[in-house]
């Protein structure tokens, strides 16, 4: 059993909306996998399907071999959880919460929670209704953080985060991986993403659209390349991976697929390169490219 | 552009989300007051009779703290008695929990916050909220007048205004108290016990006979709505009290609006501990944390209602026992021949039916935090749904429990003192309380069937409370047929302490209750969390 989540054509609807339509998801444990998608596309429902708060329609969920919705309990206890939208009860104070909630889950390391209040800067005497979005999230991620769950599940949890608190999540996220612990980020910052993520689920429409590593993922972006050359360019419209030709003059502009580079350089510096400007691919395309098309979709 | 913009699409977005709401109590309320008329005109006839039940009243100062005095012997006039005094502060509590719920419950919740950044002036919340307030009293004004029309105008018109008037003071007074604390809880909180304190002083104020403290019901807007005398000469300058109080009331609030910031009252809130104190350490402890609050609140209006009660009740039964009406009128609530203990049964059960009221806003916690997303992190962690839903379903229990003994406590001691026998009546009222504790559980299980099968409907559990408090209340009044009656859980509870306590009914109205309650728990088991 080396999965620590393990999702296989999972269907959920809500009334007439297919919130989820045959969604796949694995998480290898010790992992931090980054789980994309915009709005709506049915990662929230995901995870409350894992944590055993919806019923799945169709499908298989596995969570640390166990069963989401028969073994909630038990399984709850091996993971910390922080939603996306974190709620406090009104009178109860944020240190209140975050000792709750780590009892509930079954203990939690003082000195660990000591040391997080202080690197998130966080207030643990403020009732709940008084702090804001952040300092809401903060109270959840320190409760998370100072568990000794193995598998974290974060629900765009630094949404509400000042760049520098969202710093300190990532150190935090690295210790955690590095302590061995498994970790699935739903996020939409994709430099948070890039930054700590060693594999990347992309959903749409309550379907993965794209999974694997990030080297693997870049390898179906394209690199768009602007060249100031010698001569006019030649035969770079005849190579295959070429996309958005557009040349004026002696400048070139392209678009190619990453894995027919090679080629394509090649034939450019035919012409002698005067200036040449390579953008790596980025996530951002590659999130774009599938956001597009679901908008063109529609 | 100025401080009151956007007031009238505030308004329509009030009345819109309000639009089942209002007509919830207006109906009812109206309705009510109608079917007294009917029943009265069909109880008693002839002016003799109701000149009789007149005198019996007007002489014992018990009842005229319950029902307020009599002005005036017309079908019209004893309609104004019968709902003069509770049907006035039902309207006040309507209008109450309807501004607080578009002031300071908007802007606890952060929805004013978004609101209040389009072009709407600072001032305009308050203000849609006001007359959203004002106008379901009024129209509740208007419904009274038009189905009392028969009776004559004048007093129609006055009664109608009685209870307007008092709706208008107490949505001033809510929005008062929403300016004073952060959470809507707490607004409510004082609003009502200002409601209950007026309450009071329009009870003591009746109950007081020739050279007693009569002038104190003219403190209470109550007290005003029984002394605008509909149907008796109506007093119309009273309608001036309503109206510059009310003016004072929304002076006062939107002054204190114009000077606060967004999300902060004027009273100041504590910081709270650092850390969880050993109390706080699992489902129970949370489930006692979150309802603590509302049940002292609760204990302490029982603890006094138990002690006014019991204090009168010896006077109202000392007249009974020389006057046919009054005995009829107290054996039919209370149940049989000694007319203390008829008397004392009708309280307890009165109290028991409160209880059901506790009980349901206690269960409807567990939808609150559902849909308040607060459930979600608990359920989180390693507790299981039936866990969490058990530990708030004890917390309602035990605190029925509770609410039971203290009223029957307070109750005894109220009418132990009265006739030097506080030992003997404590325990035996005591036990009596305990007796209604199956029906409120069975109440209580309705509401949990709901929330797990149906928890879109969950807020349907009120009207289980309410129409139980509506059959105990005015059902042996309106001569309701007994298939009625029956729908009350209470109706099937010996009536003690007049009656001996038989166990059957209680065995299975418990059984009931436990069987509906594991049904509801295992919905929700079942279902999707949200």
């Amino acid at each position: 059993m080396n999965s620590a989540i393990e999702v296989t054509g999972l269907h959920k609807s809500f009334g007439r909306t297919h919130a989820l339509d045959g969604l796949d998801l694995t998480v290898a444990r010790g992992e931090v996998h980054g789980f994309l998608g915009p709005n709506g596309a049915g990662k929230s429902t995901t995870i409350r399907v894992l944590l055993g708060l919806l019923r799945a329609d169709g499908g298989e969920a596995r969570l640390l071999g166990g069963d989401p919705w028969r073994d909630a309990v038990r399984l709850h206890s091996r993971l910390a959880y922080v939603p996306g939208d974190v709620t406090l009860w009104r009178n109860l104070s944020g240190g209140e919460v975050i000792d709750l909630l780590g009892r509930l889950r079954g203990g939690l390391d003082e000195g660990r929670k000591q040391e997080l209040l202080r690197r998130f800067e966080l207030d643990p005497t403020k009732k709940g209704r008084t702090y804001s979005k952040g300092n809401r999230q903060k109270v959840a991620l320190v409760a998370a953080l100072a568990s000794d769950a193995e598998l974290l599940i974060l629900d765009e949890p630094t949404s509400g985060l000042d760049p520098l608190m969202e710093e300190v999540f990532r150190e935090c996220v690295t210790e955690e991986r590095d302590r061995g612990r498994t970790v699935l980020l739903s996020s939409h910052i994709l430099s948070e993403v890039e930054a700590l993520c060693d594999r990347v689920s992309i959903i749409r429409g309550g379907r993965t659209v794209e999974t694997g590593t990030l080297a693997e993922l870049r390898h179906l972006t394209r690199t768009s390349i602007t060249a100031e050359l010698a001569g006019p360019p030649n035969g770079l419209a005849r190579l295959p991976g070429v996309h958005d030709l557009d040349v004026r003059g002696n400048r070139v502009k392209l678009q190619v697929d990453t894995d027919q580079l090679d080629a394509v350089l090649r034939q450019i510096s035919e012409s002698g390169v005067r200036g040449l400007n390579c953008a790596p691919p980025t996530l951002e395309e590659l999130f774009l490219r599938h956001y597009q098309s679901e908008a063109v979709a529609r | 552009m100025n401080d009151l913009t956007g007031t009238g699409t505030l308004l329509r977005l009030a009345l819109r989300r309000d639009r089942v709401m209002i007509p919830a109590w207006v109906l009812p309320l109206g309705l009510l007051v109608i079917a007294t008329r009917t029943t009265i005109s069909g109880l008693y006839p002839t002016g003799a009779g109701r000149a009789a039940l007149a005198a019996s009243m007007a002489t014992n100062g018990s009842l005229r703290a319950l029902y307020g005095p009599v002005y005036d012997t017309g079908i019209g006039g004893l309609t104004a008695w019968r709902m003069g005094s509770t049907g006035p502060a039902l309207a006040g509590l309507m209008a109450l929990l309807l501004v607080v719920r578009h002031t300071r419950e908007e802007e606890e919740a952060g929805r004013l916050e978004l609101v209040g950044a389009g072009a709407v002036g600072r001032r305009a919340p308050l203000a849609a909220s006001l007359i959203t307030g004002f106008g379901a009293s009024l129209v509740l004004a208007v419904f009274i007048t038009l189905g009392l029309l028969a009776q004559g105008a004048a007093g129609a018109l006055a009664l109608g205004l009685a209870f307007g008037g008092a709706g208008c003071v107490f949505a001033a007074v809510a929005a008062v108290t929403a300016q004073l604390t952060e959470t809507a809880r707490a607004a409510r909180g004082i609003a009502g016990a200002l409601l209950g304190v007026g309450y009071l002083l329009r009870a003591t104020g009746d109950a007081a006979g020739p050279g007693g403290p009569g002038w104190v019901g003219w403190l209470s807007p109550l007290g005003w709505a029984e002394r605008l005398r509909p149907y008796a000469d109506e007093r119309w300058w009273v309608l001036a009290l309503f109206a510059g109080s009310a003016l004072i009331l929304v002076a006062t609030a939107h002054a204190l609006v114009a000077r606060r910031d967004l999300d902060a009252g004027l009273l100041p809130s504590r910081p709270g501990p650092q850390g969880a104190g050993r109390r706080l350490a699992g489902v129970y402890g949370l489930a006692w944390r979150l309802q603590r609050g509302a049940l002292y609140g609760w204990a302490f209006g029982y603890a006094a209602a138990g002690l006014v009660l019991g204090a009168i009740t010896k006077g109202a039964a000392d007249l009974g026992n020389g006057n046919r009406t009054v005995a009829d009128e107290i054996n039919n609530l209370g149940g049989t021949h000694n007319l203390v203990d008829s008397f004392l049964a009708a309280m307890i059960s009165f109290l028991g039916m409160l209880a059901a009221v506790y009980v349901v806003q206690a269960v409807l916690r567990l939808r609150g935090e559902e849909s308040g997303g607060r459930a979600e992190p608990v359920l989180a962690t390693a507790v299981g749904r039936i866990r969490w839903a058990a530990a708030h379903l004890v917390v309602a229990t035990a605190g029925s429990a509770a609410l039971l003994t203290v009223g029957g406590i307070a109750l005894g001691i109220g009418y132990g003192a009265t006739v030097g026998d506080v030992s003997g009546q404590l325990p035996r009222m005591a036990g009596a309380g305990l007796v209604q504790l199956p029906a409120v559980l069975f109440v209580a299980a309705s509401a949990v069937l709901i929330f797990g099968a149906a928890p879109r409907m969950a807020m349907a559990s009120w009207s289980v409370a309410s129409v139980t408090l509506a059959i105990g209340l005015y059902g042996p009044l309106l001569k309701l047929s007994q298939w009625a009656l029956d729908l009350s859980a209470f109706a099937h509870l010996p009536k003690v302490p007049s009656a001996p306590v038989t166990a059957a009914p209680l065995v299975w109205l418990t059984a009931l209750a436990a069987v509906l309650t594991a049904a509801g728990l295992v919905a929700f088991r079942r279902r999707d969390l949200g």
